[in-house]
C-alpha cells in the first residue's frame, strides 16, 4: 500500500474502487434522494463532510483508541460530525433540509462511512487518509449526481428546477418514486461492470 | 383504527425496504436463501421493536425534559449498538436453539439503517408509546416480507441465464424496482 504515490488513493475513490457502483456501500441514501438532482448534490456533499472529518480524527487517535471499543468510538465521532452537518443545513439551506429529512441522520449508519474508518483511516496516516476520503466523497457525490439527474430529467423533465425536455415530453412518473430508483441504480450498476469489463478485455 | 392504518402502513404502504429504502444493505447481502432471510427477519424485527421502545423513553423521558435534542443521533446509536449486544448475550442465556439461528445476523443489525430510521421516524411523527410500538412491529414485518419475497425470486434466478453485466447486485435492483412496482399498489389499501 505504502509504494502507491499517495494520489492514487484519492483517485481510485472514483471509478475503480467508487463506492456506490463497485463496493455497493451507501446504497440507501444513494436510492432514496436521488430524486432530484439538488437533493442528490446535498446528499453528496453532507456525506462527503462528514466522511472527511472523521477519517481525519480517527486516523488521528489511531494510535490511542483501543481495538475493542474502535467501532463504538467511530459511530460516536460520525454521530457528531453528522449532527453538526444536519444543523448546518437546516439553518442555511431548510428547504433541502426538510426534503433530505431522515436521510441525513442516517448518515451515521452509512456502511461507506464506517467501512472507510475501518478499512483505511484506522491504518494509515493523516495525509492520505484525507486523499482516501476525498476520493471515496467525491466518487460518491458523483455517482449521486448522475443517478439523480437520469431520474429528475426522465421523471420531471427538469435539472436542478430548470425546465430542459421539450413541450410535448410526457414525464415518467415513476422515475421520481421508488421503482424508478431501484431500476436506474441497477443499470447503472450493469453500466460500470460492462465497461469494466471491456477495459479489461 | 388509527393503529390499524399505522401498522398497515408501516408493514405494506411504506414499506421500509421498498418504499423507503432503509435497511437496503441486508436486503442484498443476505436475501440469497428463503430460510436464511426469514431468520434475519425475525430478528431485525425483534432488535426494531424493543429499540423503538427503548428511544422512545429516552427521547421523551431524558432528552426532551433536559433540553438534549442536539443529542439525539448520538444518544440513539448508542441505544441501538448497546441494545444488540444485550440483546445477543441475552439470547444466548436464554434460548440457544434460537441463538444458533440469529447469532451470526445479529452483529449486523447495528448498522442496520431501518433500526436507525425507525426510532427517527417515530420521533419526527410525534407518535406516542403504543403507536411507536406498533409503527415498529408493522416496519418490521414489512421488512421480514420483503426479504423473504426477494429471497424467493433469487432462488429461482439462479436456474436462469442473466447477461453477464447484469449479473449480482445488478439484477437485484432490478428486481427490487419491480418489486417496489407492486408494492405501489398497496397504496389503494388505506
Amino acid at each position: 500500500m505504502k509504494d502507491k504515490p499517495a494520489i492514487q488513493e484519492f483517485i481510485k475513490g472514483l471509478w475503480d474502487e467508487n463506492p456506490v457502483l463497485v463496493q455497493l456501500l451507501g446504497l440507501c441514501p444513494t436510492l432514496a434522494v436521488t430524486s432530484t438532482a439538488e437533493n442528490g448534490l446535498a446528499m453528496g456533499l453532507a456525506a462527503t463532510f462528514v466522511l472527511i472529518c472523521s477519517s481525519f480524527l480517527v486516523s488521528m487517535f489511531r494510535k490511542v483508541i483501543p481495538g475493542q471499543v474502535r467501532i463504538a468510538a467511530y459511530i460516536v465521532i460520525i454521530a457528531t460530525f453528522v449532527t453538526i452537518a444536519d444543523r448546518f443545513l437546516a439553518a442555511f439551506v431548510p428547504d433541502i433540509s426538510k426534503s433530505l429529512g431522515p436521510f441525513i441522520p442516517l448518515i451515521i449508519v452509512n456502511c461507506m462511512i464506517l467501512g472507510r474508518q475501518e478499512a483505511f483511516a484506522s491504518k494509515n496516516g493523516i495525509g492520505r487518509s484525507l486523499l482516501d476520503a476525498l476520493g471515496m466523497g467525491v466518487g460518491f457525490t458523483l455517482t449521486l449526481l448522475v443517478l439523480s439527474a437520469i431520474r429528475e430529467i426522465l421523471g420531471a423533465g427538469t435539472l436542478f428546477g430548470m425546465k430542459i425536455m421539450w413541450e410535448s415530453f410526457a414525464e415518467w412518473g415513476v422515475m421520481s418514486q421508488a421503482p424508478g430508483a431501484f431500476i436506474t441504480l441497477g443499470c447503472l450498476i450493469a453500466g460500470a461492470n460492462w465497461i469494466n469489463k471491456r477495459r479489461k478485455a | 383504527m388509527n393503529l390499524l392504518v399505522i401498522f398497515i402502513g408501516a408493514a405494506l404502504i411504506n414499506n421500509f425496504v421498498l418504499q423507503q429504502f432503509l435497511g437496503i444493505c441486508p436486503f442484498v447481502g443476505v436475501s440469497k436463501k428463503v430460510d436464511s432471510a426469514f431468520s434475519m427477519g425475525m430478528a431485525t424485527t425483534f432488535v426494531m421493536v424493543i429499540a423503538a421502545m427503548v428511544t422512545w423513553l429516552v427521547y421523551n423521558l431524558i432528552l426532551i425534559p433536559f433540553n438534549l435534542q442536539i443529542l439525539q443521533y448520538v444518544a440513539f446509536i448508542l441505544i441501538i449498538a448497546s441494545l444488540v449486544q444485550f440483546v445477543e448475550m441475552f439470547i444466548r442465556k436464554v434460548s440457544k436453539p434460537l441463538y444458533d439461528a440469529l447469532g451470526i445476523f445479529l452483529p449486523l443489525i447495528t448498522t442496520n439503517c431501518a433500526i436507525l430510521g425507525l426510532a427517527l421516524t417515530s420521533v419526527l411523527k410525534e407518535y406516542n408509546f403504543t403507536e411507536t410500538l406498533i409503527y415498529g412491529i408493522g416496519a418490521g414485518i414489512g421488512f421480514t416480507l420483503a426479504l423473504v419475497i426477494m429471497a424467493g425470486i433469487r432462488e429461482e434466478l439462479e436456474l436462469v441465464e442473466v447477461p453477464k453485466s447484469f449479473q449480482g447486485a445488478a439484477i437485484t435492483m432490478i428486481i427490487a424496482g419491480s418489486l417496489a412496482l407492486a408494492f405501489m399498489g398497496f397504496a389503494g389499501i388505506i
